[in-house]
């Protein structure tokens, strides 16, 4: 059999939208089997798994919960992905910020309620580009990849995490457990609705997305970003700063992921565990691939990735599976992504069967 | 200092250095055929978890560390098909077989998770091993650590004294050149890259196996990322993977040397725990700071697709 890859003249714009939907249903397919395999009736699985998070009112609120944190991390990766810097750290920049709201939510909380929380935004911001910044710093000074060293920092910043909720802000009617004491009124996000815990800051991570959408595509600086991104060259003969590109990157990376961190503590979480995380911040790398590094495309895989989310708590509490089958299906689906990308910039073209190529 | 802690300390720095030499020669290996696998974590977690409880439903270590490979190389044939054969991003693709590699040992350990095995017995080598001092610490040791010297001579001996290793430069630097002379730079790269793959594998079983020996989800802890990052820090050399293993080896164990010195310093276990990443940082820092070594050393296809374009 002969089957080619043959290059485009141009790159299919259709197959750029086509392959996350195309990955989604393989996703879909493997995870069918999957369940078969693991001796579960498939199509009751899906049920749990994909219908069940969304039956409920609540399970929607929980959805977009899930879906704030994924969708900010995101949208700042998202504008250091298309400078071509590798931010992979994002889980730490979360954590610092979640630590930096924090700090400001134990201290300062007899101030009022919207002062508070825009400190605690302003905080968390900055918590996040500072871990970031040590990144961009070390990349651009030293040349050190900014892979490795943002992914160190994570675990760095969990250890941070850990000795600040077993030692200085341990709550201390806490019965032992890693955490701080649960946040005063005025240091929570207001919620929508009674009895949902969707808060307001779905709102600016709608509002962020439009911000990231002007900046990407509409700002000189969003226009240097991406030349620098496609080529250093090109972006060094026009006279743009490589390293400015990579700062950016970075920093809109870390603010968005410090911000994240802050809505999680001051949102759902209500204080600062040891586990704040729950993984965010390398999901939302998959959030932004399979979001094409578009604002919109974002919003949507980041509900997606969401669902996953919930799916395996679904699994777990129903099915008895661990809830790390949701881990099993973000990782498919970026790997069917990948591979259907060939398709954006190649054809396949079949070449008869066994026959000599002139 | 007491000349026992000193041996035990040494021990515990050729222990915990081990699996950093056994994958990082594995990546080594991959990289040096111009192929970037990120997904090191992924495939070690894998391969200890499939290591973990291959021996403990045969009791049979060995069995258990081939399983691994095995499964760590499997893994690393999915990284192999999408970047050389898709021609898919390989920084991407690597992340990608982390964050999967992770959740599915995450998934397939959690009957296993807070089991134990019994200890694998080390091997004793007679005589050398009653050298003073250095005897007991290198040469009572288990098994595996004997395969990473082995190992480490091997890829030494393969990249630089054969035929077969010569060619693999050469895709690695120049995969053109290569293909015009009439290599099959896929060939290569696909065997570097499962070669790899069985290396985390195995470096992932060490840990569950002979280390400590259970499985905990997590364990891992991202060796494979401070792996990635010795080959790097050795610039490509085998003999400097070594060496920077024992080192980071060493600062894994800092608590250890702490209690040794008998220095009485008060310092935050988690700033303990922090050390080797901050480690792993502040290496990096220093031997990045000449970009024209790194140049000069890192394989000159490194992270790039090929395809040829006949």
């Amino acid at each position: 059999m002969m089957l080619k890859f043959e290059k485009r003249p141009v790159a299919s714009q259709a197959m750029r939208y086509l392959s996350p939907l195309l990955s989604m249903v393989l996703t879909l397919a493997c995870g069918f089997i999957m369940f078969a395999l693991l001796g579960k009736d498939p199509i009751k699985s899906f049920e749990i798994f994909f219908i069940n998070p969304l039956k409920t009112s609540y399970g929607v609120s929980e959805l977009f919960l899930k879906a704030i944190p994924l969708i900010l991390i995101a949208t700042g990766l998202s504008i250091g992905f298309r400078a071509n810097v590798w931010n992979i750290g994002a889980e730490g920049q979360f954590i610092l910020g979640a630590i930096a709201a924090t700090g400001v939510a134990l201290h300062f909380d007899d101030h009022p309620r919207i002062l508070l929380l825009t400190e605690m935004a302003i905080a968390g911001m900055l918590g996040g580009m500072v871990w970031a910044a040590i990144t961009a710093f070390l990349k651009t000074r030293f040349n050190a990849n900014e892979i490795l060293v943002s992914l160190m920092l994570v675990y760095v910043a969990q250890y941070l995490a850990d000795w600040f909720v077993h030692g200085p802000w341990k709550d201390p009617d806490g019965f032992g457990f890693p955490q701080t004491v649960i946040f005063s009124e005025n240091a929570i996000l207001p919620t929508f609705f009674e009895g949902l815990r969707v808060n307001i800051s779905l709102l600016g991570a709608l509002l962020f997305l439009v911000i990231a959408y002007f900046f990407i595509f509409k700002s000189f600086t969003g226009f240097k970003i991406l030349v620098s991104g496609y080529s250093k060259a090109a972006a060094r003969y026009a006279g743009f700063s490589i390293n400015g590109s990579v700062w950016i990157g970075l920093l809109a990376g870390g603010a968005m992921a410090g911000i994240a961190g802050m809505s999680e503590v001051s949102g759902p979480a209500n204080q600062l565990t040891a586990h704040i995380s729950n993984g965010y911040g390398f999901a939302a790398i998959i959030v932004a691939y399979v979001g094409r590094l578009h604002p919109v495309g974002i919003f949507f895989s980041g509900l997606l990735m969401a669902l996953l989310y919930l799916g395996g708590e679904q699994a777990q509490f129903y099915l008895n599976l661990p809830s790390s089958i949701g881990q099993i299906f973000q990782g498919m689906l970026l790997f069917f992504l990948l591979g259907f990308d060939i398709l954006v910039q190649y054809r396949i073209r079949y070449t008869g069967f066994m026959r000599k190529e002139a | 200092m007491d000349p026992q802690i000193f041996t035990a300390i040494l021990h515990a720095t050729i222990i915990a250095g081990t699996p950093l030499i056994i994958v990082a020669l594995g990546l080594l290996v991959s990289e040096k055929s111009g192929v970037l696998n990120l997904g090191a974590e992924g495939m070690m977690a894998v391969g200890a978890v499939t290591g973990f409880a291959v021996t403990y439903h045969t009791g049979n270590p060995l069995l258990g560390s081939l399983a691994a490979m095995f499964a760590g190389a499997l893994l690393s044939l999915i990284f192999a098909f999408l970047s050389i054969t898709l021609l898919a991003n390989q920084v991407a693709t690597g992340l990608a077989l982390a964050i999967f590699g992770v959740g599915l040992s995450a998934f397939a350990g959690k009957p296993y998770e807070s089991e134990t095995l019994t200890p694998v017995e080390p091997v004793r080598i007679p005589f050398i091993s009653d050298i003073p001092l250095f005897g007991e610490a290198l040469f009572n040791q288990q098994l595996i650590v004997y395969i990473s010297w082995a190992l480490f001579l091997g890829v030494l001996w393969f990249l630089y004294k054969t035929r077969k290793g010569l060619i693999l430069r050469s895709v690695g630097e120049s995969p053109t050149v290569a293909h015009a002379i009439g290599y099959s730079v896929v060939r290569y790269r696909y065997v570097a890259v499962f070669f790899g793959g069985a290396m985390a594998g195995l470096g992932g079983a060490f840990l569950s196996i002979f280390h400590t020996p259970l499985w905990s989800e997590g364990m891992i802890a991202g060796r494979g990322w401070i792996a990635l990052a010795l080959v790097v820090f050795a610039t490509w050399r085998p003999f400097r993977v070594l060496m920077g293993a024992y080192l980071f080896g060493g600062v894994m164990i800092a608590q250890m040397f702490l209690q040794g010195s008998g220095l009485e310093v008060d310092l935050p276990s988690e700033l303990l725990a922090a050390l080797p990443y901050l480690a792993t940082i502040v290496v990096l820092v220093i031997i990045s700071r000449n970009p024209l070594s790194i140049r000069l050393h890192s394989p000159a296809s490194l992270g790039k697709p090929y395809r040829p374009d006949s």
